[in-house]
This record gives C-alpha cells, sequence and structure tokens, in this order.
C-alpha cells in the first residue's frame, strides 16, 4: 500500500442534488463515521484533492462546472457519484433541464447507489475507489504522457 | 567530541535534518488532540507523513512555472533562518530570513490568476504586518535582558529570561496562534478549509509543491516553538514544559475559537505589541537605566 490510498483528500460537488446525499457525505465527517481516521480530508479545492465526490444529476447550467473542477485536479484522480440522482439522474431524469448521470460529462469510477446515500455506503463508495486510484497511480507510473490528456466531453 | 567551532556548523545540519521529523510529528499530535476535543478518534500519528508522501506521488499540476521557483525559496529560505536561529547566529538576521521566506509564500501564491490565490496572498501579506512588530519586540526584548542579540549567547544565559519579560511572553504567544495558522487567525490558509477562499495562498499548488509547503510548515514549526525555549532557556526541563503547554493552549484556542476578519487581527495583534510589549520593554528600560544606572 503507497501512501496515496492512506492520505485520500476529497472535493465535494453538489450537483443538482437535493441535499440529502450532501448531508450524508457530511455525516461520514461527525464523530460516528469520522472518516479523518482513514486520512480522509474534505478539501473543498480540486487542485489538492485526489477523489471527486459528486451528488445529484448534471444540469445543463452545471455540466461546465463539473468538467472544469475535474479537469483541475491533478492525476491520479478517481470519481465517485454518490446517490441514484448522479448515477442515472434518478427522479430527476425526464426533467426538461437535466442530462442525467454524472457519467454524461466526466468518467465515473464508482457509483454509490441510493436515495439518499448511506454514510456507510458512501464511505465504502470510497473504499473502493482507493482500489482504482492505486491502479491509476500504477498506470500513471508506467506510461507517464497518458494521464495528461483532458477529459473529453462524453456526451 | 565535535572541535568547538564546529559545534554551529552541527547544530544547523542537525537541524535541517531533524526538524521535519519533529515538525511533522507536532502536526500529527496537533491532529490528533484536535480529533480527541472535538469526540472523534482522528488520523494516526503519522498522517501528515502519509500526507506529504501522498503529495509527492501526485501530479505536479503547476499553473505558471514561476510558481516552483517561489515555493521552492519559502522552503529553503525557511530552513535557512530556522538553521541560522539554531547554529546560534543573530537573531535579528533570523527574522528576516524569516520575514523574507513568506515574502516568496506571497509572491508565489500572487503568481497564479486565481482570485482566491491573491486574496490569500494579500491576508498572508496583512498578517505578516500584524506579527512582525511582536516578532521585533521579542528579539529586542531578549537584547534588553541579555546584552545579545545572539541566540548562542542568549540560550546559554543563566537569567530567568521569562520572569523579566511576561508582556512579550504572552504578546508572542497570541502572534504564534497567527504563525501557526490556527484559528482566530488562520486567514491565509488554514488547515480546516471547506472552501477555496479559505484555503487562501495554497489554492493553487498542487502535488509536490503542495508537499514543500507543507514541508516548510513544519520548519517553521519547530523554528516557533524554539523562540519559546529561549524564555525558558535557563531550565531545559521546564522550557520543554512550556512549550507543550503553549502548544496545547494554541490548539485549545483553534478549537473553541471562530476565524475573525482582518482588520480584527491587524487590531488585536498590533494592541497586543503595543500594549504588552511596549510597555514590558519601557518597563524595563526604565529599571535598567534610571533605577540601577
Amino acid at each position: 500500500m503507497t501512501y496515496l490510498a492512506k492520505s485520500p483528500w476529497i472535493v465535494h460537488y453538489d450537483g443538482s442534488s437535493c441535499n440529502g446525499c450532501d448531508i450524508e457525505v457530511l455525516a461520514a465527517l461527525t464523530p460516528i463515521y469520522d472518516v479523518e481516521r482513514f486520512g480522509i480530508v474534505n478539501t473543498g479545492n480540486p487542485k489538492h484533492a485526489d477523489i471527486f465526490l459528486v451528488t445529484g444529476s448534471v444540469n445543463e447550467k452545471n455540466r461546465e462546472i463539473v468538467k472544469n473542477t475535474y479537469d483541475q485536479m491533478p492525476e491520479p484522480k478517481v470519481v465517485v457519484a454518490i446517490g441514484i440522482c448522479a448515477a442515472t439522474g434518478g427522479i430527476f431524469r425526464e426533467c426538461y433541464n437535466v442530462m442525467g448521470g454524472i457519467d454524461k460529462v466526466i468518467p465515473v469510477d464508482v457509483y454509490v447507489p441510493g436515495c439518499a446515500a448511506r454514510p456507510e455506503s458512501i464511505i465504502d463508495g470510497v473504499v473502493q475507489a482507493l482500489g482504482i486510484l492505486e491502479a491509476k497511480r500504477k498506470a500513471m507510473n508506467e506510461n507517464p504522457g497518458a494521464a495528461k490528456k483532458p477529459a473529453g466531453d462524453a456526451r | 567530541m565535535i572541535p568547538e567551532p564546529w559545534t554551529p556548523f552541527v547544530n544547523a545540519i542537525i537541524y535541517l535534518l531533524l526538524a521535519p521529523v519533529v515538525g511533522g510529528l507536532v502536526a500529527g499530535i496537533d491532529r490528533k488532540v484536535t480529533a480527541r476535543m472535538q469526540g472523534r478518534v482522528g488520523p494516526p500519528l503519522l498522517q501528515p507523513f502519509y500526507d506529504v508522501g501522498k503529495l509527492f506521488e501526485k501530479e505536479n499540476l503547476v499553473v505558471t512555472t514561476t510558481q516552483n521557483f517561489y515555493v521552492l525559496s519559502y522552503l529553503v529560505f525557511m530552513a535557512v533562518s530556522g538553521a541560522l536561529f539554531f547554529s546560534g547566529g543573530d537573531m535579528l538576521l533570523v527574522i528576516f530570513a524569516f520575514t523574507l521566506s513568506h515574502i516568496f509564500l506571497v509572491l508565489g501564491a500572487y503568481a497564479s490568476y486565481s482570485p482566491y490565490s491573491h486574496v490569500g496572498a494579500e491576508r498572508e501579506l496583512i498578517q505578516i504586518i500584524a506579527y512582525e512588530p511582536m516578532i521585533i519586540i521579542t528579539a529586542v526584548g531578549m537584547y534588553m535582558v541579555t546584552k545579545s542579540f545572539y541566540v548562542g549567547t542568549i540560550v546559554q544565559s543563566p537569567i530567568p529570561i521569562v520572569l523579566y519579560l511576561p508582556g512579550v511572553f504572552i504578546g508572542y504567544l497570541i502572534v504564534l496562534t497567527i504563525k501557526l495558522r490556527k484559528s482566530p487567525f488562520d486567514l491565509s490558509t488554514s488547515h480546516h478549509a471547506h472552501q477555496e477562499l479559505v484555503k487562501g495562498v495554497t489554492t493553487d499548488f498542487a502535488g509536490p509543491n503542495l508537499g514543500k509547503l507543507e514541508i516548510a510548515h513544519w520548519y517553521e514549526y519547530v523554528f516557533l516553538l524554539g523562540v519559546v525555549y529561549l524564555f525558558f532557556a535557563w531550565n531545559p526541563i521546564l522550557a520543554i514544559a512550556a512549550i507543550i503547554i503553549a502548544y496545547f493552549l494554541e490548539i485549545l484556542i483553534d478549537n473553541t475559537t471562530s476565524r475573525v476578519k482582518w482588520q480584527m487581527t491587524l487590531r488585536s495583534a498590533w494592541l497586543v505589541a503595543g500594549t504588552l510589549g511596549i510597555i514590558n520593554l519601557g518597563v524595563l528600560y526604565y529599571l535598567r537605566m534610571v533605577v540601577v544606572p
């Protein structure tokens, strides 16, 4: 295990979430769950972050922001879509302004289901993301040029 | 045995090698105690080392290449000022090198295009303006008591310095809160930031550059706590106890106060320097120059 898996820093973005999943993400920082035990810090700054947590669906207004935040994060990085809205658009999927899940704009590594996703499953999703983060770091070290490529708009 | 003329160099090298280890452990204890105060378990003691190790594993994302130079200069001058201090050098030179290193940090923050980084740089400058008078008063106070600006002479002085400089000591502890980037004065950057605005000067540093900033902070911790040691230099055991109590108080203040505006930071730091610092020096001057000629 390398340092990367011992110190995952998170940036959290609320797409067009109903705030249910956001509250559950922040609940993971409270004394009951205390994710800082695992070195997880909520940085609030994409340039410092390793894991991008997105709650809520992507709409026409925030797709640029989601993509911009993702592009600002240094490699290696992973994206965790929290809740059913971030995965597929959820109950808002039919809305005229909603594009769908986060994977319409940026590549998603882990989908955490639930409405709202429970803190336990969010922590589980982040722990799974750590494995992917480690695999990406290995790939980056073997092929340094490939990681620099910016994420394309998947739409 | 090491020959006498080499002792300053040996001390400086020991500082350069050991200060990051000690500083990292202090940061780890800080995070653990903070977590316990908040009713949490907290990260492992070695978490700051894992964090910096991780940062050096990341891609070096640079906004402008001049940032690399400024961050490296910040780290180098911070290490130099600490090395000068621990080799027993001139206190004033130490303070100048210390200030210069922070100017490099401000320049590094201004080199990027982020408005958050610029706000952080301005706040860092205000913090420098706020704490600098008290730091200078500390050096002047130690000169008035021991008749020397040299750390080597001050540390060997048998005089209980803190008894002559109680006001200066309390004033120094208050500006230490600014220097350690603790609430209520963690304006320019904070370890508890959840927004880019609060991350301030560090906003546009990523990966290895952020790691260098962290290592510079560790050097800074050891240097600043070394100044606390000077106040109690006549009794090393008491001095270590004073450092532990002072740091614990800083953590307590960090966890029980909210962040203030920059006006309040400047006002309170200057008020402390102006009252506790200047009055202490005035009384000392009066007693030395007038009563005992």
